[in-house]
Protein backbone atom coordinates (compact mmCIF):
# COMPACT_ATOMS: atom_id res chain seq x y z
CA UNK A 1 0.00 0.00 0.00
CA UNK A 2 1.51 3.31 -1.12
CA UNK A 3 0.46 7.08 -1.41
CA UNK A 4 -0.20 8.17 -4.53
CA UNK A 5 2.07 9.86 -6.63
CA UNK A 6 3.09 13.42 -5.94
CA UNK A 7 1.30 16.20 -8.13
CA UNK A 8 3.27 19.64 -7.55
CA UNK A 9 0.83 22.38 -7.58
CA UNK A 10 0.43 25.79 -7.42
CA UNK A 11 -2.19 28.50 -6.82
CA UNK A 12 -4.05 29.29 -10.46
CA UNK A 13 -1.78 31.02 -12.83
CA UNK A 14 1.38 31.28 -10.03
CA UNK A 15 4.35 29.68 -10.68
CA UNK A 16 5.65 27.31 -8.12
CA UNK A 17 8.14 29.39 -7.47
CA UNK A 18 6.72 33.07 -6.86
CA UNK A 19 4.91 33.49 -4.01
CA UNK A 20 1.31 35.11 -4.51
CA UNK A 21 0.18 38.30 -2.55
CA UNK A 22 -2.31 37.67 0.08
CA UNK A 23 -3.90 39.18 3.08
CA UNK A 24 -4.08 37.84 6.63
CA UNK A 25 -7.66 38.51 7.91
CA UNK A 26 -7.51 36.73 11.02
CA UNK A 27 -5.55 36.15 13.78
CA UNK A 28 -6.19 33.41 16.69
CA UNK A 29 -3.98 32.97 19.91
CA UNK A 30 -4.57 28.93 20.08
CA UNK A 31 -1.29 27.71 22.14
CA UNK A 32 1.19 29.96 24.31
CA UNK A 33 3.77 29.52 21.66
CA UNK A 34 0.92 29.01 18.37
CA UNK A 35 -0.93 31.55 16.63
CA UNK A 36 -3.62 30.20 13.50
CA UNK A 37 -3.91 33.06 10.72
CA UNK A 38 -6.64 33.23 8.19
CA UNK A 39 -5.62 34.16 5.28
CA UNK A 40 -7.74 35.60 2.34
CA UNK A 41 -7.11 34.47 -1.15
CA UNK A 42 -7.80 35.85 -4.61
CA UNK A 43 -11.47 34.51 -4.88
CA UNK A 44 -11.29 34.53 -8.88
CA UNK A 45 -8.65 31.31 -8.71
CA UNK A 46 -10.04 28.86 -5.80
CA UNK A 47 -7.12 27.47 -3.47
CA UNK A 48 -7.13 23.65 -4.30
CA UNK A 49 -5.55 21.21 -1.46
CA UNK A 50 -5.59 18.22 -0.12
CA UNK A 51 -5.69 17.32 3.83
CA UNK A 52 -1.89 16.97 4.59
CA UNK A 53 -0.18 19.44 2.11
CA UNK A 54 1.61 22.90 2.90
CA UNK A 55 2.35 26.22 1.92
CA UNK A 56 5.45 28.21 2.00
CA UNK A 57 4.31 31.35 3.58
CA UNK A 58 6.52 34.40 3.26
CA UNK A 59 6.47 36.95 5.65
CA UNK A 60 8.16 39.58 3.93
CA UNK A 61 11.22 41.03 4.26
CA UNK A 62 11.79 38.39 6.68
CA UNK A 63 11.69 34.92 4.98
CA UNK A 64 9.62 31.91 3.97
CA UNK A 65 8.70 29.24 5.84
CA UNK A 66 6.96 25.86 4.88
CA UNK A 67 3.54 25.57 7.03
CA UNK A 68 1.16 22.55 6.88
CA UNK A 69 -2.53 23.60 5.94
CA UNK A 70 -4.15 23.10 8.72
CA UNK A 71 -8.26 24.43 7.57
CA UNK A 72 -10.54 22.08 6.53
CA UNK A 73 -10.71 22.49 2.95
CA UNK A 74 -13.08 24.48 0.36
CA UNK A 75 -14.17 27.26 3.16
CA UNK A 76 -12.69 30.05 1.01
CA UNK A 77 -9.40 31.11 3.50
CA UNK A 78 -6.16 29.17 3.54
CA UNK A 79 -5.80 28.66 7.52
CA UNK A 80 -1.96 28.07 8.89
CA UNK A 81 -1.41 27.05 12.57
CA UNK A 82 2.12 28.37 13.08
CA UNK A 83 4.72 27.95 16.04
CA UNK A 84 6.75 30.86 16.99
CA UNK A 85 10.15 29.11 16.97
CA UNK A 86 12.53 31.32 14.91
CA UNK A 87 12.58 34.51 13.09
CA UNK A 88 10.68 33.65 10.14
CA UNK A 89 8.14 31.86 12.17
CA UNK A 90 7.77 34.94 14.95
CA UNK A 91 7.08 36.93 11.88
CA UNK A 92 4.44 35.27 10.57
CA UNK A 93 2.68 34.66 13.95
CA UNK A 94 3.05 38.38 14.32
CA UNK A 95 1.08 39.25 10.98
CA UNK A 96 -1.95 41.42 12.07
CA UNK A 97 -5.23 41.09 9.83
CA UNK A 98 -4.81 42.99 6.70
CA UNK A 99 -1.10 42.65 6.88
CA UNK A 100 0.03 41.44 3.22
CA UNK A 101 1.69 37.97 3.46
CA UNK A 102 3.06 35.62 0.68
CA UNK A 103 1.80 32.07 -0.29
CA UNK A 104 3.42 29.43 -2.21
CA UNK A 105 1.58 26.02 -2.67
CA UNK A 106 -0.10 23.82 -2.22
CA UNK A 107 2.82 21.79 -2.34
CA UNK A 108 3.33 17.83 -1.04
CA UNK A 109 1.68 14.21 -0.71
CA UNK A 110 -1.04 14.91 1.59
CA UNK A 111 -3.03 11.83 3.79
CA UNK A 112 -4.08 8.67 1.99
CA UNK A 113 -7.92 10.15 2.17
CA UNK A 114 -8.84 7.86 -0.41
CA UNK A 115 -7.24 4.63 1.14
CA UNK A 116 -8.73 5.14 4.28
CA UNK A 117 -11.93 4.98 3.05
CA UNK A 118 -13.67 1.82 4.19
CA UNK A 119 -11.28 1.55 6.65
CA UNK A 120 -10.77 2.08 10.43
CA UNK A 121 -8.84 5.35 11.13
CA UNK A 122 -6.57 5.95 14.40
CA UNK A 123 -5.24 9.12 14.52
CA UNK A 124 -2.24 9.82 16.52
CA UNK A 125 -0.83 13.49 17.14
CA UNK A 126 1.69 14.83 19.39
CA UNK A 127 2.08 18.69 20.11
CA UNK A 128 1.24 20.73 16.85
CA UNK A 129 1.31 17.51 14.61
CA UNK A 130 -2.89 17.97 15.64
CA UNK A 131 -2.67 20.67 12.45
CA UNK A 132 -1.33 18.74 9.62
CA UNK A 133 -4.21 16.25 10.97
CA UNK A 134 -6.71 18.88 10.99
CA UNK A 135 -8.10 18.95 7.44
CA UNK A 136 -7.93 14.91 7.36
CA UNK A 137 -10.40 15.21 10.90
CA UNK A 138 -12.54 17.62 8.84
CA UNK A 139 -12.52 15.76 5.60
CA UNK A 140 -13.64 12.46 7.54
CA UNK A 141 -16.16 14.46 9.61
CA UNK A 142 -17.52 15.56 6.45
CA UNK A 143 -17.97 12.23 4.93
CA UNK A 144 -18.32 10.37 8.07
CA UNK A 145 -20.16 7.48 6.85
CA UNK A 146 -17.61 6.96 4.49
CA UNK A 147 -15.27 5.56 7.56
CA UNK A 148 -15.27 2.77 10.21
CA UNK A 149 -14.44 3.53 13.41
CA UNK A 150 -12.47 7.02 14.38
CA UNK A 151 -10.35 7.61 16.83
CA UNK A 152 -7.86 10.43 17.81
CA UNK A 153 -5.49 10.45 20.10
CA UNK A 154 -3.45 13.17 20.84
CA UNK A 155 -0.65 14.31 23.00
CA UNK A 156 0.48 17.34 24.67
CA UNK A 157 2.85 18.73 27.06
CA UNK A 158 1.18 20.27 29.31
CA UNK A 159 -3.14 21.01 29.17
CA UNK A 160 -2.41 24.77 27.97
CA UNK A 161 -0.71 23.63 24.99
CA UNK A 162 -3.75 21.23 23.72
CA UNK A 163 -4.52 22.90 20.35
CA UNK A 164 -8.28 23.42 19.23
CA UNK A 165 -9.48 22.76 22.50
CA UNK A 166 -13.09 24.07 21.56
CA UNK A 167 -13.30 22.05 18.53
CA UNK A 168 -11.91 19.03 20.30
CA UNK A 169 -15.10 19.53 22.65
CA UNK A 170 -17.59 19.68 19.21
CA UNK A 171 -15.87 16.84 17.98
CA UNK A 172 -16.17 14.62 21.32
CA UNK A 173 -19.90 15.55 21.26
CA UNK A 174 -19.92 13.44 17.88
CA UNK A 175 -20.88 9.79 18.60
CA UNK A 176 -18.75 8.80 16.06
CA UNK A 177 -15.27 9.62 16.83
CA UNK A 178 -13.47 8.53 20.01
CA UNK A 179 -10.96 10.90 21.43
CA UNK A 180 -8.70 10.37 23.80
CA UNK A 181 -5.98 13.70 25.14
CA UNK A 182 -2.72 13.05 26.99
CA UNK A 183 -0.06 15.47 28.56
CA UNK A 184 3.36 14.80 29.84
CA UNK A 185 2.66 17.34 32.47
CA UNK A 186 -0.15 18.29 34.60
CA UNK A 187 -1.23 20.06 38.10
CA UNK A 188 -4.21 18.91 40.22
CA UNK A 189 -6.83 20.53 38.08
CA UNK A 190 -6.37 18.60 35.19
CA UNK A 191 -8.74 15.87 35.52
CA UNK A 192 -7.60 13.80 32.14
CA UNK A 193 -4.37 11.35 31.38
CA UNK A 194 -1.02 11.89 32.18
CA UNK A 195 1.69 9.71 30.07
CA UNK A 196 2.92 9.22 26.90
CA UNK A 197 0.94 9.23 23.42
CA UNK A 198 1.46 5.91 23.23
CA UNK A 199 0.19 4.19 26.07
CA UNK A 200 -3.26 5.81 24.91
CA UNK A 201 -2.91 3.33 22.30
CA UNK A 202 -2.62 0.14 24.57
CA UNK A 203 -6.68 0.70 25.63
CA UNK A 204 -6.96 0.32 21.49
CA UNK A 205 -8.35 -2.48 20.07
CA UNK A 206 -8.04 -2.89 16.66
CA UNK A 207 -8.40 -5.08 13.68
CA UNK A 208 -5.00 -4.49 12.48
CA UNK A 209 -6.25 -6.01 8.92
CA UNK A 210 -8.93 -3.11 8.20
CA UNK A 211 -7.26 -0.09 10.00
CA UNK A 212 -5.13 3.46 8.45
CA UNK A 213 -3.17 4.54 10.81
CA UNK A 214 -1.71 8.76 10.65
CA UNK A 215 0.90 9.86 12.49
CA UNK A 216 1.84 13.36 13.35
CA UNK A 217 3.60 14.54 15.66
CA UNK A 218 7.96 14.50 16.26
CA UNK A 219 9.62 12.09 14.93
CA UNK A 220 10.47 10.88 17.85
CA UNK A 221 7.16 9.88 18.97
CA UNK A 222 5.95 8.58 15.92
CA UNK A 223 8.60 6.40 15.66
CA UNK A 224 7.14 4.86 18.95
CA UNK A 225 4.17 5.29 18.41
CA UNK A 226 4.70 3.05 15.01
CA UNK A 227 6.45 0.40 16.65
CA UNK A 228 2.90 -0.12 19.30
CA UNK A 229 1.35 -0.12 16.33
CA UNK A 230 3.07 -2.58 14.72
CA UNK A 231 3.09 -4.61 17.88
CA UNK A 232 -0.62 -4.55 17.55
CA UNK A 233 -0.34 -5.92 14.43
CA UNK A 234 -0.99 -3.15 11.94
CA UNK A 235 1.36 -3.61 8.70
CA UNK A 236 4.21 -1.11 7.74
CA UNK A 237 2.30 -0.43 5.04
CA UNK A 238 -0.91 1.25 6.83
CA UNK A 239 0.74 3.51 8.87
CA UNK A 240 1.09 6.87 7.38
CA UNK A 241 3.23 9.69 8.69
CA UNK A 242 4.15 13.53 8.40
CA UNK A 243 7.65 14.11 8.40
CA UNK A 244 9.17 17.77 8.94
CA UNK A 245 12.22 18.71 7.51
CA UNK A 246 14.00 21.82 6.47
CA UNK A 247 11.95 22.79 4.07
CA UNK A 248 13.00 25.43 1.23
CA UNK A 249 12.35 25.42 -2.01
CA UNK A 250 9.50 23.03 -1.83
CA UNK A 251 9.74 22.03 -5.71
CA UNK A 252 12.86 18.91 -4.90
CA UNK A 253 15.26 21.34 -6.26
CA UNK A 254 17.33 22.46 -3.60
CA UNK A 255 17.61 19.18 -1.45
CA UNK A 256 17.33 20.95 2.13
CA UNK A 257 14.74 18.59 3.05
CA UNK A 258 16.70 15.39 1.76
CA UNK A 259 16.59 12.17 3.47
CA UNK A 260 18.28 9.49 1.97
CA UNK A 261 16.90 9.23 -1.33
CA UNK A 262 14.00 11.11 -0.37
CA UNK A 263 12.88 14.59 -1.05
CA UNK A 264 10.35 15.50 1.65
CA UNK A 265 8.56 18.37 0.02
CA UNK A 266 8.01 16.94 -3.38
CA UNK A 267 7.59 13.24 -2.56
CA UNK A 268 5.98 13.78 1.30
CA UNK A 269 5.55 14.82 3.70
CA UNK A 270 3.16 12.38 4.08
CA UNK A 271 4.62 8.83 3.89
CA UNK A 272 4.29 4.89 4.21
CA UNK A 273 6.02 3.90 7.85
CA UNK A 274 7.11 1.22 4.91
CA UNK A 275 8.62 3.94 3.50
CA UNK A 276 10.66 5.90 5.99
CA UNK A 277 10.97 3.26 8.72
CA UNK A 278 14.18 2.63 7.26
CA UNK A 279 15.36 5.87 6.74
CA UNK A 280 14.03 6.88 10.06
CA UNK A 281 15.97 4.85 12.18
CA UNK A 282 19.68 6.24 10.57
CA UNK A 283 20.92 8.30 13.40
CA UNK A 284 23.08 10.15 10.74
CA UNK A 285 20.32 11.27 8.51
CA UNK B 1 -14.31 -15.02 47.28
CA UNK B 2 -15.20 -16.75 44.19
CA UNK B 3 -16.23 -12.65 42.19
CA UNK B 4 -12.88 -11.56 44.25
CA UNK B 5 -10.66 -14.80 42.38
CA UNK B 6 -12.44 -13.61 39.46
CA UNK B 7 -11.86 -10.16 39.33
CA UNK B 8 -8.36 -11.24 40.36
CA UNK B 9 -7.84 -13.95 37.17
CA UNK B 10 -9.84 -11.30 35.10
CA UNK B 11 -7.24 -8.58 35.59
CA UNK B 12 -4.75 -8.59 32.42
CA UNK B 13 -1.87 -8.37 34.72
CA UNK B 14 -2.84 -12.16 35.61
CA UNK B 15 -3.60 -12.53 32.83
CA UNK B 16 -2.14 -16.45 31.23
CA UNK B 17 -0.66 -16.84 35.40
CA UNK B 18 -1.19 -20.39 36.42
CA UNK B 19 -4.28 -20.80 37.83
CA UNK B 20 -2.51 -22.45 40.76
CA UNK B 21 0.03 -19.17 41.44
CA UNK B 22 -3.62 -17.32 40.94
CA UNK B 23 -5.18 -19.08 43.69
CA UNK B 24 -2.13 -18.59 46.27
CA UNK B 25 -2.91 -14.69 46.14
CA UNK B 26 -6.47 -14.79 46.15
CA UNK B 27 -5.82 -14.94 50.40
CA UNK B 28 -3.83 -11.64 49.69
CA UNK B 29 -6.51 -9.82 47.97
CA UNK B 30 -9.30 -7.29 48.71
CA UNK B 31 -12.04 -4.99 46.52
CA UNK B 32 -10.97 -1.91 47.25
CA UNK B 33 -12.85 1.88 46.42
CA UNK B 34 -12.21 4.78 46.45
CA UNK B 35 -13.70 8.27 45.83
CA UNK B 36 -12.80 11.21 43.62
CA UNK B 37 -10.23 13.31 45.18
CA UNK B 38 -9.24 10.47 47.63
CA UNK B 39 -5.91 9.81 48.33
CA UNK B 40 -5.25 5.92 48.04
CA UNK B 41 -1.13 7.04 49.40
CA UNK B 42 1.19 9.54 50.22
CA UNK B 43 4.73 9.40 49.82
CA UNK B 44 6.85 8.09 52.34
CA UNK B 45 4.09 5.70 53.63
CA UNK B 46 4.72 2.09 54.08
CA UNK B 47 4.14 0.45 50.57
CA UNK B 48 1.07 -1.80 52.21
CA UNK B 49 -0.68 -3.17 49.15
CA UNK B 50 -0.65 -3.20 45.30
CA UNK B 51 -3.18 -2.36 43.22
CA UNK B 52 -4.92 -3.80 40.03
CA UNK B 53 -7.36 -0.97 38.87
CA UNK B 54 -10.62 -2.35 37.30
CA UNK B 55 -12.53 0.88 36.88
CA UNK B 56 -11.69 4.32 37.22
CA UNK B 57 -8.33 6.55 37.03
CA UNK B 58 -5.78 7.06 39.41
CA UNK B 59 -3.53 9.85 39.32
CA UNK B 60 0.36 9.38 40.36
CA UNK B 61 1.68 12.44 41.53
CA UNK B 62 4.94 14.15 42.86
CA UNK B 63 4.95 17.35 45.03
CA UNK B 64 7.68 19.67 43.81
CA UNK B 65 8.25 23.05 46.77
CA UNK B 66 6.57 25.88 45.43
CA UNK B 67 5.13 24.53 42.60
CA UNK B 68 2.58 22.06 44.07
CA UNK B 69 1.92 18.68 43.04
CA UNK B 70 2.40 17.18 39.84
CA UNK B 71 0.94 14.50 37.90
CA UNK B 72 3.03 12.61 36.51
CA UNK B 73 1.00 9.71 34.90
CA UNK B 74 -2.77 8.38 35.15
CA UNK B 75 -3.33 4.72 35.68
CA UNK B 76 -6.66 3.48 34.51
CA UNK B 77 -8.63 -0.12 34.25
CA UNK B 78 -6.50 -3.19 33.37
CA UNK B 79 -3.25 -1.12 34.79
CA UNK B 80 -1.42 -1.29 38.32
CA UNK B 81 0.18 1.51 40.51
CA UNK B 82 1.73 0.40 43.70
CA UNK B 83 4.82 -1.68 42.98
CA UNK B 84 7.35 -0.12 45.53
CA UNK B 85 5.30 -3.59 47.30
CA UNK B 86 8.76 -5.59 45.36
CA UNK B 87 11.40 -3.85 46.24
CA UNK B 88 13.27 -2.75 49.96
CA UNK B 89 12.52 -0.55 51.76
CA UNK B 90 8.70 -0.73 49.98
CA UNK B 91 7.99 3.00 50.92
CA UNK B 92 6.23 4.94 48.65
CA UNK B 93 7.65 7.08 46.27
CA UNK B 94 5.27 9.59 45.10
CA UNK B 95 0.99 10.45 46.14
CA UNK B 96 -1.36 8.17 44.10
CA UNK B 97 -5.01 10.03 44.73
CA UNK B 98 -7.89 8.59 42.53
CA UNK B 99 -9.42 11.68 40.02
CA UNK B 100 -12.69 9.77 39.67
CA UNK B 101 -14.50 6.66 41.36
CA UNK B 102 -12.13 4.35 41.28
CA UNK B 103 -12.89 0.08 42.18
CA UNK B 104 -9.36 -1.93 42.56
CA UNK B 105 -7.87 -5.40 43.93
CA UNK B 106 -5.52 -3.96 46.92
CA UNK B 107 -3.21 -7.24 47.75
CA UNK B 108 -1.77 -6.89 50.53
CA UNK B 109 2.36 -6.89 50.42
CA UNK B 110 3.44 -7.99 53.28
CA UNK B 111 0.99 -11.19 52.55
CA UNK B 112 2.38 -11.12 48.95
CA UNK B 113 5.80 -11.21 49.68
CA UNK B 114 5.87 -13.72 52.50
CA UNK B 115 3.97 -15.97 49.58
CA UNK B 116 6.94 -15.15 47.27
CA UNK B 117 9.28 -15.76 49.28
CA UNK B 118 7.71 -19.49 50.14
CA UNK B 119 7.20 -19.92 46.55
CA UNK B 120 10.11 -18.78 44.60
CA UNK B 121 7.74 -19.96 41.22
CA UNK B 122 5.23 -17.09 42.12
CA UNK B 123 7.65 -14.67 42.72
CA UNK B 124 9.16 -15.45 39.47
CA UNK B 125 5.80 -15.38 37.63
CA UNK B 126 5.09 -11.78 39.38
CA UNK B 127 8.45 -10.25 38.98
CA UNK B 128 8.11 -10.84 35.22
CA UNK B 129 4.68 -9.50 35.55
CA UNK B 130 5.98 -6.34 36.96
CA UNK B 131 8.80 -5.79 35.19
CA UNK B 132 7.48 -4.81 31.79
CA UNK B 133 5.16 -2.13 33.93
CA UNK B 134 8.57 -0.79 35.06
CA UNK B 135 10.10 -1.05 31.98
CA UNK B 136 7.01 0.65 29.77
CA UNK B 137 6.98 3.26 32.61
CA UNK B 138 11.17 4.16 32.30
CA UNK B 139 10.73 4.29 28.57
CA UNK B 140 7.40 6.66 28.61
CA UNK B 141 9.49 8.98 31.57
CA UNK B 142 12.67 9.30 29.43
CA UNK B 143 10.33 10.33 26.57
CA UNK B 144 8.95 12.86 28.87
CA UNK B 145 12.59 13.86 29.84
CA UNK B 146 13.01 14.71 26.12
CA UNK B 147 10.23 17.09 26.48
CA UNK B 148 9.45 16.60 22.62
CA UNK B 149 6.32 18.73 22.32
CA UNK B 150 8.76 21.66 23.72
CA UNK B 151 10.31 24.44 21.55
CA UNK B 152 13.60 23.22 20.26
CA UNK B 153 16.82 25.64 21.18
Amino acid sequence: MSTQPSTIASPSGTPADVPKLCYVRNRRHDAPDAWTLEIEFDDRNPFHYTPGQFNMLTAFGVGEAAISISGPPGRGRLIHTIRDVGPVSHALTRLAPDDPIGVRGPFGVGWPMAIAEGQDVVIVAGGLGLAPLRPAIYDILSRREKFGDVRLLYGARRPEDILYLSEIEEWRKKSDININITVDHAGMDWPGHVGVVTRLLSCVRMEASRTIAMLCGPEVMMRFVAASLIEKGLGVGRIFLSMERNMKCAIGHCGHCQLGPTFICRDGPVFTFERMGPLMSVKEL
Amino acid sequence: MEKLEYNLCAHPFFAGLDTSLTDLTVSCAQESHFGAGEFIFHEGEAADHFYLVREGHVALQIAAPGRGPATFLTVGPGEVFGVNWLASPYRWSYDARAIEPTLAVALNAACLREKCENDPALGYALTKRVLPVLIERLHACRVQLLDLYGVRS
